[in-house]
């Protein structure tokens, strides 16, 4: 018998085989024309979106887990006021749509308070978002630790923010990763909606380009490598993250 | 040690876990052993003791000072004590050294090395010297438990509270901890032990309190309450729990 190691790549082999195969016989069936010449053109607008993309989803994403991290701790909070504000701003942000919340946030809420520059509110808007999602994976996570262990702490005398700092968050981050991995991977995509507060990241830009080139599918190819590129090592990192932090309970 | 309540009440909803318990030791029990049915309000009457909790009404006096009623003062107490559970309940994410040591560093003040070196002889005073490096998953039912007595003695406690600290073990495992604890109470260790082994209490308690139905029936010396219990309720229960031993 192969090692799982070596049964692990095989197999991996043949899924990859199997799903370009199928994805050529798909294309070539539709006859569609494919000019690369207009892509290969316009490559240093993509590269330049795709950089924009990144630079907004690595803002977002630090500024989702701090907002998470904030709403998590306010829900669980014992101010009545701070809670109910917690749990409202949750519920708004998680209910209605991005779409939604970055055409009022960018034309009626930063017009009114004279804020122009539309990456700042489009990261600040799609950071907040992403952190309603993120408390609530976050509040799970702690809220699964159980009584025993808080009574544990307290009993060796812990006050409350040495009990979250040393028992209740370093077990709770790894009940929370694979939550939390897959909401920043759907940062990164969200990040496209952002286009419609006319921000050039990389939808935009292809769609420009599409437009500009006459073309119609040749720049969502490279797309969806582009988002691929980064979405894969940060699910990878996140596994081995996984490993790290894994012990049995 | 001489320990008392006064007329406490501990609620939980409608429930009342302690309801009304008044006693008083004599000035130099040493193990005071908490004996009567579960439900009875052991566990609550011993994390009310050691300031773990706070009871809604009444007061609680060790050698004669009331303990705090306010949440710092409480904890105030309750860095002064130590306890091990039924559970275990050690951390499961840090080995059986850092559970020990990591207390001594966050509330007591200890060095990183000091501390280190306070959990590495504790763990070896308790058998444990080759497990230190391990997690709580790593170890059996009766060495968690060592471990967690260990973490609760780091501190060198006032009083070592212990709530049912064999229930959840076999008997091998139960006599490894008994005999550990039989050991601190020869070494002047004060403890408040919540159990139902009837013949280990026999030989380490001082005193026994006797509560059932978050009343305490019966707070008398050791020798007294095993030789002739006065009410019929603590009869019964001797009886029942010793027919099959």
């Amino acid at each position: 018998m192969l090692s799982l190691t070596a049964r692990s790549l095989f197999w991996t082999l043949v899924l990859l085989t199997a799903a370009a195969l199928a994805l050529y016989f798909t294309f070539s069936t539709v006859h569609y024309r494919w000019n690369w010449e207009s892509v290969w053109t316009y490559r240093y607008q993509f590269a330049w979106g795709w950089l924009t993309t990144m630079a907004i989803s690595v803002v977002a994403m630090v500024l989702s887990v701090l907002v998470g991290f904030a709403l998590m701790l306010s829900r669980r909070s014992p101010i009545l006021p701070l809670r109910l504000f917690a749990t409202g701003v949750v519920e708004l942000l998680r209910g209605s749509p991005l779409l939604v919340q970055l055409l009022i946030g960018y034309y009626i809420i930063a017009t009114a308070l004279q804020v122009n520059d539309k990456l700042l509110v489009g990261t600040l808007l799609l950071g907040l978002f992403e952190g309603a999602y993120l408390s609530e994976i976050f509040r799970g996570a702690v809220e699964s630790i159980g009584a025993t262990q808080r009574e544990a702490a307290r009993a060796v005398g812990f006050n409350t923010v040495q009990t979250y700092r040393y028992v209740i968050i370093p077990q709770a981050v790894r009940r929370a990763l694979p939550g939390t991995t897959g909401q920043l991977v759907s940062l990164i995509k969200d990040s496209s909606l952002l286009s419609v507060i006319a921000i050039e990241e990389l939808v935009q830009k292809v769609r420009i380009l599409n437009s500009s080139s006459y073309t119609a599918l040749e720049g969502y190819l490279p797309l969806a490598a582009a988002y691929l590129i980064v979405t894969l090592p940060l699910s990878w990192y996140a596994g081995r993250l996984e490993r790290r932090f894994a012990y049995e309970t | 040690m001489k320990l008392e309540t006064l007329n406490v009440v501990k609620r939980y909803g409608s429930f009342a876990a302690l309801d009304g318990a008044s006693f008083k030791t004599g000035d130099d029990a040493r193990v005071v052993v908490l004996l009567g049915p579960s439900g009875g309000g052991k566990s609550t009457l011993l994390r009310v003791l050691g300031g773990l909790l706070i009871p809604d009404s009444g007061d609680v006096r060790v050698n004669d000072q009331a303990l705090p009623h306010d949440p710092a003062g409480a904890l105030g107490t309750l860095r002064q004590n130590g306890f091990v559970f039924q559970g275990y309940n050690l951390f499961p994410h840090l080995t059986a050294q850092q559970n020990v040591a990591l207390p001594l560093t966050v509330v007591h003040g200890f060095t990183t090395a000091a501390a280190q070196d306070r959990a590495h002889e504790l763990l070896t005073r308790l058998g444990l010297a080759d497990h230190a490096h391990k997690r709580p998953a790593e170890l059996s039912g009766g060495q968690q438990q060592r471990a967690a007595i260990a973490r609760a003695l780091a501190s060198r406690p006032r009083l070592l509270l212990l709530d049912e600290p064999t229930s959840a073990l076999d008997p091998v495992m139960t006599g490894e901890v008994l005999d550990v604890i039989r050991e601190l109470a020869q070494d002047g260790q004060q403890i408040v032990l919540a159990t139902h082994e009837v013949s280990f209490a026999k030989q380490v308690a001082d005193w026994v309190v006797f509560l059932a139905e978050g009343k305490i029936l019966e707070s008398r010396p050791a020798i007294k309450f095993f030789a002739d219990p006065l009410s019929s309720f603590a009869k019964d229960y001797l009886t029942a729990i010793l027919k099959y031993r």
